[in-house]
């Protein structure tokens, strides 16, 4: 290279270090983003493979709230997010406490629960989609060696739900396990014996001294698997497709059918800016209560 | 923390197995499917021969594009974790070895903190129209290029906790010694950061191979990748269970190898800012 050139290399290295990065967030997300707002003021339809756009702001409000899915599919995704954060965390708090107090076979444990985290989510949905079968699954088999009666575990509206729950607990209960876990073995070992020599039982070493320094990975992982839980998508595509009804439909799921199955790209993207707000708005606030918890 | 003693101990490790027992047994079971016929299935039978059929059926029969789909995963798995490593770990040095105005700095991560809360569904519309109007649309340029962004931000996060661990004096011994700031990155702080790229890497790999509603979204027949192609066999009419087993199986591999190759990477980057 000439001399010159390598010079220009060498010196501006902080600025083309930092460009590609630039370049493609703006691309790829800021663009469409912007995009996204255009599109939500506009009816796009697709004529001979190409897109046309017309300008139509009322309609698509129209449509938001004329939407007879969108409010069980609101309902659904909260009742979804509360129920399982609360399982996780508490499953996976318990968890983390009980194996950092055993002297062996952590290692063992934290390699069986990196598992479902690495797994495609599709492949979990099959796996449960043949446990739950109603014919020759696992559960309505051992319910047959019990004597009792076979359960529509997916097929029927009062279960669906909370089939569709037991999975995503079963699924994202490790990953809190793993972030506490690891929080759990870093804790300053003085203090635990410390208390102990003072003669607090292990009861009260769990609750007044073990928990509350474990408040910021509990926050980490509460912020996390929160707004996972709002996006949900893959497993209950696969497992129910938001039916029977509306019994399983989630809000994702619902965009999804909105962008891709009835092709209103217009309508989506209104309802995309809507629940981006909701989203970063949940954002927002539950990092400063959590901030506000760890102080 | 304090150990458990007698009894306690007894029941904490019961407790440590089941919960193990729970979390693996579900894989051996669907594994216990894929080996069976359809027949054994839907008997429930515990006792039967094992055959690889499904398998081979899966892969090799005229009627299932499968192995093209697992080429197709390879491929934007493959591209798009080299990318995202080059890309993100320079975004990083840059970020944490020089010195920004705190607006592209703050703005900059802010940004990826954003992109990576809100729902990649919400921006699929966008993508779908925009593609098309480039003629990306499915194509596995388009699912390379989204793939690369997807992963970009914990890239970045997982780079710069590792670079935060390299003392910059070594660069600056370097600087006496007539190194100049691209060698001196390229030599010395990218060696140091090997472990970093490695967590990195085995993390976006696995991401992008496991990644479904782009990939449902963004191609057709041609460019489909594994897991779209799992769901198709999960989605039939009538559901071919032995084959969706075997897919599913197929499709957890590189999760199992990378489990056991690079635990201790996954763990510190899936664990990444709980602990401090």
């Amino acid at each position: 290279m000439p001399r010159r050139l390598l010079d220009f290399v060498h010196d501006s290295f902080k600025y083309w270090s930092l460009l590609p990065a630039v370049v493609l967030l703006l691309l790829i997300t800021v663009y469409p983003s912007l995009h996204l707002l255009q599109m939500s003021v506009s009816t796009i339809e697709f004529v001979g493979g190409r897109d046309v756009w017309s300008f139509t702001p009322g309609r698509n409000l129209e449509l938001l709230l004329s939407d007879a899915v969108l409010q069980p599919a609101i309902v659904n995704t909260i009742v979804f997010v509360v129920l399982t954060v609360v399982i996780e965390l508490t499953l996976g708090l318990a968890l983390a406490l009980l194996v950092a107090r055993l002297p062996r076979g952590k290692s063992a444990a934290r390699t069986a629960m990196i598992l479902p985290i690495l797994v495609p989510a599709v492949a979990i949905g099959c796996m449960w989609k043949l446990m739950y079968n109603y014919d020759f699954g696992l559960f309505n088999q051992a319910l047959g060696g019990l004597g009792l009666e076979p359960v529509n575990w997916l097929g029927s509206t009062n279960l669906a739900l909370m089939s569709v729950i037991i999975v995503d607990v079963w699924h994202w209960t490790p990953f809190v396990f793993l972030i506490l876990f690891a929080a759990a073995e870093g804790l300053p070992v003085d203090v635990i014996e410390a208390s102990q020599v003072d003669g607090a039982t292990s009861w009260q070493i769990t609750w007044r001294i073990v928990i509350p320094m474990l408040r910021n990975a509990l926050a980490v992982a509460f912020v996390f698997r929160s707004i996972f839980a709002f996006k949900v998508f893959d497993e209950i595509y696969l497992l129910t497709s938001g039916g029977p009804g509306t019994s399983t439909e989630v809000v994702n799921l619902h965009l999804y059918k909105v962008f891709f199955e009835q092709n209103q790209l217009g309508y989506g993207a209104l309802l995309s800016v809507a629940f981006i707000a909701t989203i970063l708005a949940y954002l927002a606030v539950s990092r400063r209560m959590t901030q506000g918890a760890a102080r | 923390m304090n150990p458990l003693y007698g009894r306690e101990r007894i029941i904490g490790y019961s407790l440590m197995a089941l919960a193990v027992a729970m979390i693996v047994g579900p894989f051996l079971w669907i594994f216990m499917n894929s080996l069976k016929y359809q027949v054994a299935i839907y008997t429930g039978a515990w006792v039967f021969t094992p055959t690889f059929s499904n398998y081979m059926d899966v892969l090799f029969s005229r009627r299932s594009d499968f192995a093209h789909n697992v080429r197709n995963s390879l491929i934007v798995a493959g591209v798009s974790t080299t990318l995202v490593l080059v890309i993100g770990t320079l975004a990083a040095y840059s970020l944490h070895r020089f010195r920004w105005a705190a607006w592209i700095s703050t703005g900059f991560l802010g940004w990826t903190l954003v992109f990576h809360t809100i729902p990649v569904m919400t921006l699929l519309g966008p993508w779908y129209v925009v593609f098309r109007q480039l003629g990306l649309y499915d194509t596995l340029t388009a699912l390379i290029i989204t793939h690369v962004t997807m992963n970009l931000p914990m890239t970045i996060w997982l780079m710069m906790s590792f670079l935060k661990d390299i003392p910059l004096e070594l660069e600056e011994a370097a600087f006496v010694d007539g190194c100049r700031p691209l060698t001196a990155f390229w030599w010395i702080t990218l060696r140091l950061a090997v472990p970093g790229l490695i967590a990195a890497g085995i993390l976006a790999f696995i991401f992008s191979w496991k990644e479904f509603s782009i990939a449902l979204n963004l191609t057709s027949r041609a460019t489909a990748t594994v897991p779209v192609a799992v769901a198709r066999f999960a989605q039939q009419h009538e559901v071919q269970h032995a084959q969706m087993a075997a897919a599913a199986m197929i499709a957890t591999v590189p999760a199992i190898i990378l489990m056991f190759l690079g635990q201790r990477f996954v763990v510190r980057g899936l664990t990444l800012g709980a602990v401090k």
